[in-house]
């Protein structure tokens, strides 16, 4: 991201420490990833050590510091979805892009996440891609719901 | 300072205003373990190592001392059978990662703890946090820190501070119980000078 | 248009009314996160263009609005003023249903119908998912457009604020939130008038007001409905909170996982404040009040109060020690009452109706109301508010509908990872504060999760630890490492490698975890484990003991198997098994190869249910495959 975008996004929040995470969520909302070169810069306007910013960028799993593929898979591991078998799904997911949570292919196309809980328990088991949600996931249909992203 | 009076394993103990339970005890001569207290640095409260029964206003309970403020007629007691068994326990799941620790040895000879009882973990770093903690409060130089959570946590050098600050510095190697900090350095430091 | 007087809101909320025609059709479609994902978005946008192609733009009004909790038949539509429900609605409907209004009749295609009377409702208030409910408050979600302020006064928004405002001291609201007995709808229940008391007594000017919508309990998602939904009436509970502590400053805490309800909420308080509700000299009473939106970065510790106000510092969310209250020492150091989403939104309700009303309903120890998400394996999934005290049988069969595909009910478990699983001998419960805990559960945030015959207890324990090793802060040993052997242990036991003492050791390291973690997180995490081992030994012993899981879930437990008396050779399982483990062809009996099995259950799934021919085995040897000769199906040819 370029200086002066993240200058603007800090500019915001009025340069106050404890927006630190806000900014980092704005950060990360733009770019999809944290660069090195933004966590420096907002250490050094906000008066906050590399050490305490690098345990907040990997302490919350909003933050990724690594770049992140095109599409984001997000597979719901929350209670309600597990008893409904999203293991399975998760499996059938990672079988058909090759990747486990928290990893990127190396085609940048998909990365994948699980989360805990998207609030959409009706529909389990659940799988987000960039933001829509598919539900009623199965092993069975999970190929189905993957194709088509580029 | 104002005093104030309390008792500890039955013992009259005279304490300052602002003290802990566990600065109370240490300074009557009265010892329990500890591994992430250290006096030069804020109290912490991970290790629970020095959790004691305190009694006050009808109520008794178990408070972690190096936390814990002193209060007037507080009755404490540093050993009973619960309080044993959890430093057991809790020695136990620290010998698991570090079973070569002086302290952790010492300590589990005194509590019985049984240092294969659980399987050996790969990490031998016991997240004392007093390398983070000296260097970010007594150094003010942050070039050690935490990342991630849970079982996920670790100790991790920032390789460009630590380069300049470490080498004419290492005050903090002597607090690590284990060594991890040592060896995380020279991880580090061989990183650094490919 | 700044309102500086209570009257000043009254003569705007006549003004609103006055505008609007209670008899002029309204189509109301929740556009919550739930809907939206069942396409409510296409609905609302053919109802609109339907509407307008019809040339009814001056006689028919739409609504986007919040969730009214009957999550399972989404897109849930209901058309005003006769509370006509449509349920699964989709967008190629909207002719038929904007005729149907224009002639002033009804689509029963779309209705609810009862599966056992086989019965219609046209009314919301008729279905039985709704009629057995006390909705007072996510009654409103459906009823306005959750953007919309106008909408909020229209149907008496802030008229408790203007009370308090003119003329109710901040003892006098303090005693009647006391009186009502609010206890905390976030997780441990305790009672918000007591909470408030501490903080209003505590020394310091400096005092803050916060809402807790981290909610991180998977499963659990009613906060998100109601901030979603009805953003306004969080915020009227937390200007008068803020009123009655003597805060200046209120933090909404959200997660970023509900970014419509950050939009909404955000939304909500521009308006607020374009009125005058919000900023300086609110209604010309002198006190001023601001709120600031804060959101969550994934962290589900957050959500315990002290982690909560570390993280809204910028910090990690590390716990403190509760030695001194967060009431008197809280965020910065200064009093701070934190409450959940619902206990904030309780409050304009008590203010305006009394404390006597509040507690007309309810326990001894738990009065009014709770919203429950009831998920799982439940036929009626959705968002359910009933009276304390109603039972847990009656939320699950009378509400929910009861177990879907035939099954047996198993447990239910609320709580989320700090609660526990209430097993069949327990369903007639009354659901309150105290019942639950004295089960062996406890009221948590609300999530309530069905599992049926198909689910093992000893994996929901191992599932629970999981989450918690993952979303633990990691700062004390028991918590850490306790979790961390846990998890190892009963990770072993569903593999079928548990040992004689496991059970011991997992009962010594819950005990510790218990009494010496630094957080309830910590304190609590043994709950799953210690409530399946207190109703459901058996399982944990099968596993130990005999390799066998009874529910025949554990996958290294289980083997499929093709019973060749059922099978039908209809090629469906081979086709769709991902590893050709399944061997056969055209009448010829399918058999699974267990080598090559991965256990992923497609083949039970697709299986149609008028052969059932997959069964799962757990703790018994696979019987082998029938010899090849007997493997040809032989099919009676039809009499000529």
């Amino acid at each position: 991201m370029q200086a002066d975008r993240i200058e603007k996004i800090i500019d915001r929040h009025q340069g106050e420490a404890s927006s630190l995470i806000q900014i980092l969520l704005d950060i990360q909302g733009e770019d999809n990833w944290l660069s090195r070169e933004a966590l420096e810069r907002v250490g050094e306007r906000l008066g906050v050590s590399l050490a305490r910013i690098q345990h907040i960028a990997t302490f919350y799993k909003a933050f990724s510091l690594v770049p992140k593929g095109r599409h984001q898979i997000n597979v719901c591991m929350g209670t309600a979805c597990h008893v409904r078998g999203s293991p399975r799904v998760l499996s059938t997911v990672q079988d058909l892009t090759g990747i486990r949570p928290g990893e990127t292919d190396l085609d940048m196309k998909f990365s994948l996440e699980t989360v805990n809980c998207l609030g959409c328990c009706a529909l389990g088991p659940v799988v987000e891609i960039d933001g829509k949600t598919h539900g009623n996931v199965s092993a069975a249909n999970t190929a189905d719901v993957l194709k088509g992203y580029e | 300072m104002k005093k104030i009076r309390m008792q500890i394993d039955e013992k009259e103990v005279v304490a300052e205003e602002g003290m802990t339970v566990l600065e109370a005890a240490l300074q009557a001569g009265i010892s329990i373990p500890t591994l992430c207290y250290h006096e030069k640095l804020e109290p912490f409260g991970g290790c629970r190592l020095c959790m004691v029964e305190v009694e006050s206003g009808g109520r008794t309970r178990l408070v972690v001392s190096c936390v814990y403020l002193a209060e007037e007629g507080l009755v404490v007691r540093t050993r009973s059978e619960k309080i044993d068994k959890i430093r057991k326990v809790i020695l136990e799941l620290l010998l698991a990662h570090a079973p070569d620790s002086p302290k952790l040895q010492e300590y589990a000879a005194e509590y019985g703890a049984d240092k294969n009882r659980f399987e050996k973990e790969a990490s031998f770093c016991v997240h004392c946090g007093l390398c983070v903690r000296y260097c970010a409060e007594v150094k003010q130089k942050h070039a050690v820190g935490f990342i991630d959570r849970g079982i996920r946590k670790e100790i991790c050098f920032i390789p460009e501070i630590a380069a300049k600050e470490c080498p004419g510095c290492k005050e903090c190697f002597e607090l690590c119980p284990t060594s991890y900090l040592q060896a995380a350095y020279v991880l580090v430091e061989s990183l650094a000078s490919r | 248009m700044k309102l500086n007087t209570p009257q000043d809101l009254e003569k705007l909320r006549q003004d609103i009314l006055s505008k609007r025609d209670p008899d002029r059709p309204c189509i109301s479609i929740c556009v919550g996160t739930g809907c939206l994902a069942f396409g409510a978005r296409e609905v609302i946008e053919a109802i609109r263009a339907e509407i307008k192609t019809q040339g009814l733009d001056a006689e028919i009004d739409t609504k986007g609005t919040g969730c009214p909790g009957f999550c399972e038949r989404g897109p849930v539509m209901v058309i005003y003023p006769q509370e006509i429900c449509y349920l699964q609605v989709k967008p190629e409907d909207a002719p038929e249903i904007v005729s149907a209004i224009k002639a002033g009749k009804v689509v029963e295609r779309l209705l609810y119908v009862d599966p056992a009377t086989k019965e219609k409702a046209t009314r919301e208030s008729d279905i039985p998912f709704y009629q057995n409910q006390e909705r007072r408050v996510i009654c409103n979600n459906i009823r306005i457009d959750s953007k919309s302020i106008d909408d909020y006064l229209a149907i008496g928004g802030y008229s408790a604020l203007a009370k308090v405002l003119s003329g109710m001291t901040p003892e006098a609201v303090l005693e009647e939130i006391k009186k009502s007995n609010l206890r905390g709808r976030g997780g441990a229940g305790f009672p918000a008038g007591r909470k408030w008391e501490g903080s209003r007594n505590a020394p310091g000017d400096t005092k803050y007001v916060l809402v807790n919508a981290d909610e991180g309990d998977p499963g659990a998602f009613m906060d998100r409905a109601l901030l979603e939904g009805n953003p306004h009436a969080v915020l009227e509970g937390l200007i008068i909170g803020g009123y009655t502590v003597g805060a200046r400053e209120g933090y909404i805490y959200v997660r970023q996982e509900y970014p419509l309800a950050v939009e909404n909420v955000n939304l909500a308080i521009t308006r607020a404040e374009e009125y005058g509700l919000l900023g300086e000299n609110i209604l010309g009473s002198g006190f001023d009040f601001k709120v600031i939106v804060h959101r969550g970065a994934g962290a589900f510790v957050c959500g315990e109060s002290t982690a909560l106000m570390t993280a809204l510092e910028g910090r990690v969310g590390e716990p403190r020690p509760k030695y001194i209250r967060s009431n008197v020492k809280g965020l910065w150091q200064k009093p701070s009452v934190l409450n959940n989403v619902e206990t904030w939104a309780n409050v304009p309700l008590i203010i305006n109706r009394g404390a006597d009303w509040f507690t007309q309903i309810g326990t001894k120890g738990s009065k009014g109301t709770k919203i429950f998400s009831l998920v799982g394996k439940i036929k009626n999934t959705g968002l359910v508010e009933v009276p304390m005290g109603m039972t847990l049988r009656d939320i699950i069969y009378k509400i929910g509908g009861g177990i879907p595909g035939g099954k047996k009910f198993k447990a239910v478990q609320t709580g989320g990872p700090s609660g526990g699983c209430i097993p069949e001998s327990l369903l007639d419960l009354q659901v309150g504060f105290d019942e639950l805990t004295d089960a062996g559960s406890m009221m948590g945030s609300g999530g309530m999760i069905v599992m049926d015959e198909d689910t093992c207890m000893v994996d929901v324990a191992r599932y629970f630890i999981e989450f918690l090793t993952d979303e633990s802060c990691g700062k004390c040993v028991p918590c850490r490492e306790g979790l961390r052997q846990m998890h190892k242990i009963l990770t072993r036991i569903t593999e079928g490698k548990g040992r004689e003492g496991d059970i011991e050791t997992l009962e010594e390291l819950s005990e510790v975890a218990v009494e010496a973690s630094l957080c309830a997180l910590g304190k609590s995490a043994p709950n799953p484990f210690l409530s399946t081992l207190r109703y459901f030994r058996d399982e944990y012993e099968a596993h130990i003991q005999d390799k066998r899981c009874p529910a025949r879930s554990c996958q290294a437990l289980t083997s499929y198997y093709i019973d060749p008396e059922k099978c039908q050779a209809c090629l469906i399982c081979m086709k769709k098994c991902a590893s050709k483990a399944i061997d056969g062809g055209k009448n010829k009996i399918h058999v699974i190869d267990q080598e090559k099995c991965t256990q992923c259950g497609v083949c039970l799934d697709v299986c149609p249910s008028r052969f059932g021919a997959v069964v799962k085995i757990s703790g018994e040897p696979v019987p082998p495959p029938i010899p090849e000769e007997q493997r040809t199906i032989v099919r009676k040819k039809k009499e000529k």
